[in-house]
């Protein structure tokens, strides 16, 4: 078990590795001349000059990768173009929001898709399961920014029960912070939540065939106990599977869902970014998430233990 | 003695019968598709169908509220948003397709040669893991950044976005098909490689591959809207849903419609491109039909 560990350890650092490859090499990659395309139309020669050294795309590329990993691995993901402040400073500022917002989102997710998908597969057929199917389509239709804007529409402005924007510390309240919270969240979790409904309920279906649901069944166990105590049990591994890869549209989500409701978090930081064209924030931004994204789904993995006591390696 | 005729060829494929079939069972995806035809042809006739110039600005008539004269009103330049509207299914239709075409055939290339060629396989795997590790949308917005703004700009960024996704698809398939029976014997037949790839697998990959470039063409859209929305996507002086919401997002409070009709529209198109797969994978993978 120690070994799969090490094993699984081994191949994320490998994984972070090629992401920071690939953040890094993009600038070397794309078409035209990134530094002219950064300083915009109306920059001189010098400020050009002055991007490109601030990039590193005046040096050899494996120096300036030798570099740049380098700093890396010391927790230094380089300065911003337009502030002069150090990435990981900026970065830090925006964490709470932005960790508020999906944790908030994943806990309401899990907790209404997963019983969701669990009646559907338990009512197959039925215009329940119908019903949820029908919410999981639509719930991969309408784009995030849309959906909050009807939810805003709706909840904020016509029948005025929450805020329109912003974002409120913790430290301020909790009951300011949670009523913050509470539309982006809806927004942000609904294309979520129809993805873990639809696996949850595939799952299901596929353990409820199963030929130890039928001799607990016929023990005449109680239904409830049947569907939660065997079924849901043993499609746990998938649906943690699904949990962890969906966090990749909670984090693309969350970028839009900032945008939308003026939250301050990394989300934002990166829409700014764009606007002003500064990739060494963009740069540290994905660095973080897809080493956020890679380690949840680590996590998930190594969990398999827990869940499912058959699985040792 | 030659009386052992064997059955005429049937004129139908088996694959296409079953999609005939399956459509009928799945009056949605028939819905889905119909849905999807019109806003092809809204897009392809987009200037016959009552729209003026989609840029023409009219100062004096900004923020009319829906109307006669304005269907789905007017922005804050004074431009008409039916127009634009209609113009806008252009743009996100274009990406879409683009994208579903060249990532699926960018995909099958490289899923072909790694899912046959071990050492390639180990590598470029790699590769493939660490471009999957970064969400979609992230990588679009860095090449965004990059590069200036157009519309080939976009589809490239969201193409490249989605290339891992069918690389790992198309793999999975062939590590499944080369163990098959009739490959091994045209291996042993001496079949060479290029012509087992071409004649034995990839007939066999085009079902599943099918419904995935749905699903990619379903999610490159929304992709499109995305980037366009925050910033990094078509050119604004391009009316494309995105934009046009883009441009509404300081507005929201007073001109709801803004936001609310090129939504309608995204979202109308993109469930009718999920409905459509969903009917196409229930036709084509009678397997995982019965559980999804």
């Amino acid at each position: 078990m120690l070994a799969y560990i090490i094993r699984r350890l081994f191949s994320t650092l490998v994984v972070m590795t090629v992401v920071a490859f690939v953040v890094f090499s993009l600038l070397y990659l794309t078409p035209g001349d990134p530094a002219a395309v950064i300083a915009g139309d109306a920059a001189t020669t010098d400020d050009i000059a002055r991007i490109r050294a601030n990039l590193g795309l005046d040096e050899p590329f494996l120096v300036r990768f030798g570099t740049w990993a380098w700093g890396l691995l010391h927790g230094d993901l380089g300065t911003s173009i337009f502030t002069k402040l150090a990435v990981t400073h900026l970065i830090a500022q925006r964490v709470e929001p932005t960790v508020a917002l999906t944790l908030c989102t994943l806990l309401v997710a899990v907790a209404v898709a997963v019983p969701l998908g669990v009646i559907a597969a338990a009512k197959a057929g039925t215009w329940i399961d119908r019903g949820v199917m029908a919410f999981s389509v639509l719930g991969f239709s309408v784009p995030v920014f849309v959906l909050a804007y009807i939810l805003i529409l709706t909840f904020s402005i016509e029948l005025d029960w929450l805020p329109v924007q912003g974002y409120h510390n913790l430290s301020d309240g909790v009951w300011e912070w949670l009523r913050h919270l509470i539309l982006p969240s809806l927004a942000l979790g609904t294309v979520y939540m129809a993805l873990i409904a639809r696996i949850t309920r595939a799952t299901m279906l596929d353990v409820l065939s199963q030929d130890y649901v039928r001799t607990a069944q016929a023990k005449g166990l109680a239904p409830s106990s049947v569907l939660i105590g065997h079924a849901l049990k043993n499609a746990a591994v998938p649906i943690m599977t699904i949990v962890g890869i969906g966090i990749a549209l909670l984090i693309s989500g969350a970028i839009v869902t900032e945008t939308v409701f003026a939250i301050p978090g990394i989300g934002r930081l990166t829409v700014d970014a764009i606007l002003r064209r500064d990739y060494p924030i963009i740069q540290g931004v994905i660095l973080i998430f897809s080493a956020a994204y890679v380690l949840v789904n680590l996590a998930v993995d190594l969990s398999y233990m827990f869940f499912d006591p058959r699985i040792r390696y | 003695m030659s009386t052992l005729a064997l059955p005429a060829a049937r004129s139908t494929s088996p694959t296409w019968l079953r999609l005939r079939n399956a459509l009928r069972r799945h009056p949605t995806a028939i819905v889905g598709a119909a849905v999807l035809g019109i806003m092809i042809l809204v897009a392809l006739f987009a200037p016959w169908l009552g729209t003026i110039d989609p840029q023409a600005v009219a100062p004096l008539r900004r923020l009319k509220p829906p109307s006669a004269e304005y269907w789905f009103g007017s922005d804050m330049l004074g431009r008409d948003v039916y127009s634009r509207v209609i113009y806008g299914a252009r743009v996100s239709l274009a990406v879409g397709i683009a994208v579903a075409l060249f990532s699926t055939f960018v995909g099958l290339a490289i899923g072909l040669v790694t899912g046959y060629i071990r050492w390639v396989d180990a590598i470029v795997m790699r590769i493939m893991d660490g471009l999957m590790s970064i969400p979609s949308v992230l990588l679009a917005i860095a090449l965004m950044a990059l590069t200036r703004a157009s519309i080939g700009n976009v589809i490239l960024a969201i193409t490249l976005a989605e290339v891992p996704r069918v690389v790992r698809l198309v793999r999975s398939l062939v590590l499944t098909l080369r163990e098959q029976p009739y490959v091994e014997a045209a291996v042993a037949a001496g079949t060479t490689l290029p012509r087992i790839l071409t004649r034995h697998i990839l007939p066999n990959t085009v079902a599943p591959l099918l419904v995935q470039a749905t699903y990619v063409c379903a999610s490159a859209m929304i992709t499109e809207a995305i980037l366009s929305f925050i910033g990094a996507g078509t050119p604004p002086n391009i009316p494309s849903w995105g934009n046009i919401m883009a441009e509404a997002r300081s507005l929201f409070q007073i001109a709801g419609y803004l936001i609310l009709f090129p939504g309608i529209c995204l979202s109308l198109t993109v469930l009718a491109i999920n409905l459509l797969g969903d009917g196409m994978r229930d036709a084509l993978d009678p397997r995982l039909a019965r559980r999804m």
